[in-house]
């Protein structure tokens, strides 16, 4: 039980994330996370719009259980599955956010400077928020898969778009920590 | 209950990428920083798993549970839109931390400022949706 409260090392994760992909291919599905955004458009009537829309949602709604499931997760792992631990951050990583105005860091999974509810309701909080998401929601889309799509599965099936995709992640998050990050947070 | 098995994989993601940190937001400043192992440790893990599940499931012609070959839809052809799309998902991934996976976790985990960033995200891909043809890809 030790083990299991504990954070889990990355040898072990990593694993059980490509056991994961592995399973939704053996039901007959893929893993994708960020195909829910396009559906929950289609439900929302975005089809009207956009024929990009235009699918039969409901044959996607395996996909939202699974994000259904993945709440439940989320809060079952929360709540009856850790102890309050510190995240093992670099302490060079701490002191590069201090620079940023960043405090406690990794005393929780999220900063309070940029998701806690008074921060949330600034004009510089919601912007950090929209844009994020924005960025996620459009980028994702365009690129056709996130880090479940194209970094856990299209390199794990060796393809070529899926490698041009995850140099492009990578690219996008440099310029965002390393120019952007000092220029947001001064 | 088909949709019952879906829900306990859905369970599964949550435990484990909250378990292995995966869900934080510094773990993933951290990565682009590199400065630690651990992200780059649960990703190339799952991928180098992965490869060997998947060659495996080639080679012994594995079936899924419709009867049909397992196999992963092919990606489109393309460059454009991998390295650009690519790029602005990376942009936002750094800024909020949190990819779409993590983004319902964390709900989950009670973080319901979360909520403002899956709807920017679904506002993102609906426009992604109307300009689609108009977008090199």
């Amino acid at each position: 039980m030790e083990y299991i409260l504990e954070p889990w090392p990355w040898y072990v994760s990593g694993p059980l994330i490509a056991l994961i992909m592995f399973i939704l291919i053996y039901f007959g599905k893929t893993f994708g996370m960020s195909s829910n955004l396009r559906t929950l458009c289609a439900i929302g009537g975005a089809g009207k719009k956009a024929k990009f829309f235009d699918f039969d949602w409901r044959s996607q709604l395996w996909n939202l259980t699974v994000v259904a499931g993945a709440v439940i997760g989320g809060f079952i792992a929360h709540h009856f599955l850790s102890v309050p631990t510190d995240i093992n951050l670099n302490p060079e990583t701490i002191a590069s956010l201090e620079t940023l105005g960043f405090d406690n860091a990794g005393k929780n999974l999220l900063p309070a400077e940029l998701f806690s509810w008074e921060n949330v309701f600034t004009l510089k909080g919601m912007s950090i928020l929209i844009a994020g998401g924005f960025l996620v929601g459009f980028g994702t889309r365009y690129a056709g898969g996130c880090t479940s799509g194209h970094a856990i599965t299209g390199l794990s099936s060796l393809q070529l778009p899926s490698l041009v995709a995850v140099v492009g992640f990578f690219a996008g998050g440099l310029i965002m920590i390393h120019l952007l990050f000092p220029l947001i947070f001064d | 209950m088909k949709y019952l098995k879906f829900l306990f994989v859905g369970i599964v993601f949550g435990i484990v990428l909250v378990k292995s940190e995966a869900v934080s937001w510094y773990r993933i400043y951290e990565m682009f920083r590199f400065e630690s192992i651990h992200m780059y440790g649960i990703i190339g893990t799952a991928v180098i798993t992965g490869v060997i599940l998947l060659l495996i499931t080639k080679q012994k012609e594995l079936k899924n549970i419709n009867g049909n070959l397992m196999k992963v839809p092919p990606k489109d052809r393309g460059l454009t839109r991998y390295i650009i799309g690519g790029s602005i998902f990376g942009l936002g991934w750094a800024l909020s931390g949190a990819c779409p996976g993590p983004m319902y976790i964390l709900v989950g985990t009670g973080v319901f400022s979360m909520l403002i960033v899956i709807a920017a995200a679904i506002l993102g891909t609906f426009v992604y949706g109307l300009i689609k043809d108009k977008l090199p890809h």
